[in-house]
């Protein structure tokens, strides 16, 4: 079942060599116990044959399109446009898509790799239950048992998506350890998978993981940004000005954001939930408010606190986005800041526990410019109250008016 | 980066190996039940014939380890220990014991610990504290490069893991990373106590024999007096970790000498 595959490192040399590939500047890499680096080593070498054989390519992309629905509608948001009075608004449905989410893009890609690697079991976690969901639905579509691990406290919150994956045939664990949440149900699916790794496929919905998977779950949902990029080109003639994603655990935001790199034009605003504001310790913003190299974290970690290290490739700056955006982002986050706390889901993946109900959400949102710069101005400072902070990937908040309409679309 | 110098660890190793004996390796975490006893039960275990100690740092997400072990990590994060008071207690623990001790925890808190790619500080400190190794059971040879020149600088030892899994190609980059001793985790899982020895244990360790003259030690799911029996067959050392955490939280050092000179009855070849 795990015959070596080409791919795969032949010598202790080309081991070391290889490891280097997965690494993003200061992020990415590969951390897990060794019990896992060899099915990792087959999940690259399966994904690189995959994404040169014309017969794999097919199946995803029928599948993407009959079975998922894709491409998805890309919607003028008439009355918000009115309301912004400034920039056309436009969603992205991805709502619309199978399964109520953009998840279902990077399950059918890995669903289709478990089975090219001959592994007959699934397992993933989840926070909200939409990768849950979207990971038991195609797992009954492909004849593979599934087991999805989802933190109690989540299963309690979203027992609708727990009925419905049952009903998909998926075994739902609720795990009880740590903060009983996403990072929870990460540390527990891995736990399986160093048990079990012979004949199951980890289906991470996240960009996060060693490496290979946040390359993994870019591929297969970058669909996203490039039906945007076609759609709004098609409507408007011309490139948004910005694209506005939420960010989770990235999928959403790096499938928006990735076919526009190229685009240096474009604004990419991700928008992370701010929860009690990110200068304290009850929010959910990874990205703004998390932390790389705060001394502190090592002496915080008895409050749950250590936050994103070296196995933790949650990053905007992470698999394919060039360098400068990195560096903008970074230098913000340099201001000594008091790190989250225990209700702050800090990830195992450096993840925030997706806790909120994302059902339904419209993903992403482009934004061509309007006829006028008269969008509200956002407030001054960062929010304390609630609600979302702007991740500046880049322009560190010159041209923010236009922004502020947008952000308030994916509230 | 090649160690040329045998470590205190492969000396421990190599000193119970000469008495007849498979060398006794007891891990137990920081801070469980409390800082105080820890220590008192790592002391104890050295006294009741461990050759090895491994100090397990508490971590918030340790997804190497069972049941077992992660209730006891949280009852030590839950009393608000810091790595500072795990450097501390070990200080104590070496200038108290004469057996080898190594910390073992993630890579996360080495690489927290004095600030990003500030390795060095992590090393220092478990240098200060005597401490004679780490092992890092989420940190693959070949991410190893940074944190090995750390630890070669502070003359600390660097266990790597091989598995049941690792292709041929692999086993070599472990067996040439480590230092001390390869730590062959005798299953694919994680920590735990289990009914009976796997079978994948003996072939791992012949095949790492193949590759390297350093020590191979056999750890995960080595419960009893009879797997340290059988380990000790064809390894150089027997790893024993969640029966000692059980017996510590159970009766403390006294339950844990107990156990630990029953195991060491065990690693003695016949």
């Amino acid at each position: 079942m795990t015959a070596p595959s080409p791919a795969a490192p032949d010598t202790a040399e080309a081991v070391r060599t290889a490891a280097l590939a997965g690494h993003y500047g200061r992020f990415g890499g590969r951390f897990v116990p060794e019990a896992l680096m060899a099915a990792l080593d087959e999940l690259e070498a399966a994904f690189t044959e995959a994404a040169d054989d014309p017969a794999f390519q097919d199946r995803l992309r029928t599948l993407q399109g009959d079975y998922a629905g894709r491409p998805t509608k890309l919607y003028l948001a008439e009355r918000l446009t009115e309301h912004g009075g400034g920039a056309r608004i436009y969603l992205k449905r991805e709502d619309l898509a199978h399964t109520g989410s953009h998840k279902l893009c990077n399950v059918l890609g890995q669903g289709l790799l478990a089975q090219r690697m001959g592994k007959p079991r699934v397992i993933a976690e989840t926070g909200a239950g939409q990768h849950g969901v979207a990971t038991a639905t195609v797992a009954a579509k492909l004849g593979l048992e599934c087991v999805v691990y989802m933190g109690e406290e989540d299963c309690r919150r979203q027992r609708l998506n727990v009925i419905r994956m049952q009903m998909l045939g998926a075994e739902v664990v609720p795990v009880r350890s740590g903060t009983r949440t996403l990072k929870d149900a990460i540390n527990e699916a891995m736990r399986d998978w160093v048990a079990n790794v012979e004949t199951t496929h980890y289906l991470i919905g996240s960009v996060m993981g060693p490496h290979l998977f946040p390359l993994l779950v870019r591929e297969y949902v970058k669909v996203i940004g490039t039906e945007i990029r076609a759609q709004v080109l098609d409507r408007e003639g011309r490139l948004p000005d910005a694209v506005v994603a939420c960010v989770g655990g990235g999928s959403n935001a790096m499938g928006a954001f990735h076919p526009f790199i190229p685009d240096a034009q474009v604004r990419l605003v991700g928008v992370e939930a701010g929860g009690e504001g990110v200068e304290g310790d009850r929010h959910a913003a990874t990205v703004s408010g998390g932390s790389e190299d705060h001394p502190r974290d090592a002496h915080d970690r008895a409050a749950g606190r250590v936050w994103a290290g070296p196995s933790h490739p949650l990053d905007l700056g992470g698999p394919g986005l060039p360098r400068r955006r990195a560096r903008a982002r970074v230098a913000r986050r340099h201001r000594p800041r008091h790190l989250p706390g225990r209700n702050r889901h800090p990830g195992a993946r450096g993840l925030p526990a997706a806790v909120a109900p994302r059902g339904h959400h419209p993903g992403a949102g482009a934004v061509p410019r309007g006829p006028a710069d008269a969008a509200p101005r956002p407030r001054a400072g960062p929010r304390r109250d609630r609600g979302a902070q702007p991740v500046r990937a880049r322009g560190q908040g010159r041209r923010r008016g236009r922004v502020a309409a947008a952000h308030r679309a994916t509230r | 980066m090649t160690t040329t110098t045998t470590t205190s660890v492969e000396a421990a190793i190599r000193a119970a190996n000469a008495d007849g004996r498979a060398a006794l390796i007891i891990y137990l975490p920081a801070g469980y039940p409390d800082l105080e006893t820890s220590l008192a039960c790592l002391e104890a275990a050295a006294g009741a014939g461990a050759d090895l100690l491994e100090v397990g740092f508490p971590y918030s997400d340790p997804l190497m380890d069972g049941p077992t072990i992660q209730a006891a990590n949280q009852v030590a994060l839950d009393r608000g220990y810091t790595p500072d008071d795990d450097l501390a207690m070990c200080g104590r623990l070496t200038a108290a014991v004469d057996v080898p001790a190594l910390v073992m925890t993630y890579y996360n808190l080495a690489w927290h610990y004095g600030g990003v790619e500030r390795l060095g500080a992590f090393a220092a400190a478990a240098a200060q504290a005597a401490l004679a190794g780490a092992i890092l059971p989420d940190l693959p040879a070949e991410e190893g490069d940074a944190w090995r020149a750390e630890a070669a600088a502070h003359d600390l030892a660097t266990v790597f893991l091989a598995a049941p899994s690792s292709t041929g190609p692999r086993l070599d980059a472990v067996a040439e990373a480590s230092s001390g001793f390869v730590y062959a985790t005798s299953t694919m899982g994680v920590t735990g106590e289990r009914a009976s020895l796997s079978d994948r244990a003996a072939p791992l360790v012949a095949r790492l024999r193949e590759r390297t003259g350093k020590p191979v030690c056999v750890g995960i799911g080595v419960t009893t007096r009879d797997h340290a029996a059988e380990v000790a067959g064809f390894a150089d050392g027997v790893i024993v970790g969640s029966a000692a955490v059980r017996a510590a939280g159970d009766g403390g050092p006294d339950a844990v000498a107990a156990l630990v000179r029953d195991l060491a009855e065990g690693c003695r070849r016949r």
